[in-house]
């Protein structure tokens, strides 16, 4: 993409391309911005899209574990076809659209944003059945097959996760003795490992398409990997994730119980609310070293936004939860 | 040295003019970062208000469960301890390490983000 004009250009092609000849694109917005995916509204006609697609066009994963775009599309196409909501995917860029990697899917209508969706009451009903749906659609993603998914897909179990984030973490030379005790809880109290899952990685609000009925999509899936199904739900039970609501441990929304229950009923497993603090203890040192990873990226001088600076003024919150976490388990 | 403005005064005076007249006239990504740097600059305050005693705090405490040298550096202390639950020496069953760790962490958030849930619950 050399200039603006290229990647305008780039999109009335992908649309037409997409929509054919007599559904001209319209309008297009760009949605997010930011080091991660760049994300575009696109509209014309009857039709809307969203192109999600590499900062610039540039192909570079936001992090290690992320597997890129052309396997996220891939991803999304088994959830579908597994009866996971998500949205459906239009195209997968190549060569030949000019405009880098990418795909474009079509466009669902809800809300993302945690705050309105866990305090205004047009999210009411929603809210009473999104821990259910929750455990549905994270048993439909655990129940996907394994072979044919996309060779990216990363093997990653809970202790190679705790060596992965040791080794991070050890690398920035900052000791944080909270982190090193939960390092030492976790390495003496890991659980046997559960039969290999595909992880969607990152299942929480923010992350997760709401309209007033519930869960509409599961998006964002560029840290799915394989491994454990209890790290996906832990993950929305960090308290980080429950964005204040600290009562509600299912995303502060939802009762763990109800999401284990829709999850077994689904999966005809048993999982129990104890098998998942081991997992919930893990997801809060990993957001706790990721903000640290955040905050580095500010420090070493790549991005010097206040947000990036800032963000290292949130590893706090996960050392008070973590010790949270540690005096109930010791009770 | 004067400090007629002292830091403080300057920070806020600073932060007033982001609220009442920045970002107001911002939009989307700019009045995001407009509230990310008030929400700094109230840390930034906390932290000067905050910092001296809390520090205080946590370097008795950690002087004491070490049993270090008064004059050891806080950091030096942090990674001292940092080792010692590292290699097994010292676990949850230390009496008065959760306790130490449990004050520091909710000093540090106190001054992070004072609205913290987590914060809560540790107090309840």
């Amino acid at each position: 993409m050399g200039n603006n004009s290229d990647f305008e250009t780039g999109l009335h092609a992908l649309f037409t391309r997409v929509f054919g000849d007599s559904v001209p694109l319209e309008t297009f917005k760009r949605l997010s911005g930011g080091a991660s995916q760049e994300t575009w509204a696109l509209s014309g006609g009857d039709h809307s899209a969203i192109l999600r697609r590499a900062p610039g066009g540039t192909s570079m994963a936001r992090s290690s574990a992320a597997i890129g775009l052309p396997a996220e599309a891939a991803l999304i196409r088994a959830a579908g076809t597994a009866g996971v909501p998500v949205p459906e995917v239009l195209h997968v860029l190549s060569p030949d659209d000019d405009l880098g990697d990418g795909f474009l899917m079509s466009r669902v209508f809800g809300e993302t944003i945690a705050r309105p969706i866990l305090r205004n009451p047009e999210f009411s009903d929603a809210r009473n059945r999104l821990a259910g749906q929750c455990g549905t659609a994270l048993a439909a993603i655990h129940s996907i097959a394994l072979d044919g998914l996309p060779p990216e897909l990363q093997q990653s179990d809970g202790l190679a996760q705790i060596a992965q984030y040791e080794e991070i973490y050890r690398g920035f030379d900052a000791p944080r003795p909270v982190f090193e005790l939960a390092l030492q809880w976790l390495k003496a109290n890991a659980p046997a490992p559960m039969a290999t899952v595909l992880v969607h990685g990152d299942f929480r609000l923010g992350n997760l398409m709401i309209d007033e009925s519930g869960l509409v999509a599961v998006l964002d899936w560029e840290l799915a990997h394989l491994g454990d199904p209890r790290e996906d739900i832990a993950w929305i039970c960090v308290n980080s994730w429950r964005f204040g609501q600290t009562e509600n441990r299912v995303g502060g929304f939802g009762q763990l119980s109800e999401l284990l229950d829709a999850y077994n009923q689904q999966t005809g497993l048993s999982l129990s609310a104890f098998e998942i603090d081991w997992w919930e203890m893990l997801g809060t040192l990993k957001w706790g070293i990721m903000c640290m990873i955040m905050y580095e990226a500010f420090r070493s001088g790549a991005d010097a936004s206040v947000e990036r600076a800032a963000i290292g003024r949130r590893v706090s919150e996960t050392e008070i939860d973590l010790i949270n976490l540690l005096e109930a388990n010791h009770a | 040295m004067h400090d007629q403005p002292s830091v403080i005064e300057l920070v806020q005076a600073v932060k007033a003019f982001i609220d009442e007249t920045a970002a107001p006239q911002l939009k989307g990504h700019a009045a995001f970062h407009a509230r990310v740097a008030s929400n700094a600059l109230a840390t930034v305050m906390r932290d000067l208000e905050q910092r001296p005693s809390a520090e205080a705090q946590e370097r008795a405490g950690l002087i004491a469960l070490l049993r270090a040298p008064e004059y050891t550096p806080t950091e030096t202390l942090n990674q001292m301890l940092s080792m010692r639950i590292r290699s097994g020496d010292m676990t949850l069953e230390t009496p008065g390490l959760l306790k130490h760790l449990k004050q520091t962490a909710m000093a540090q958030v106190e001054i992070d983000q004072p609205r913290y849930s987590g914060l809560k619950t540790a107090k309840a």
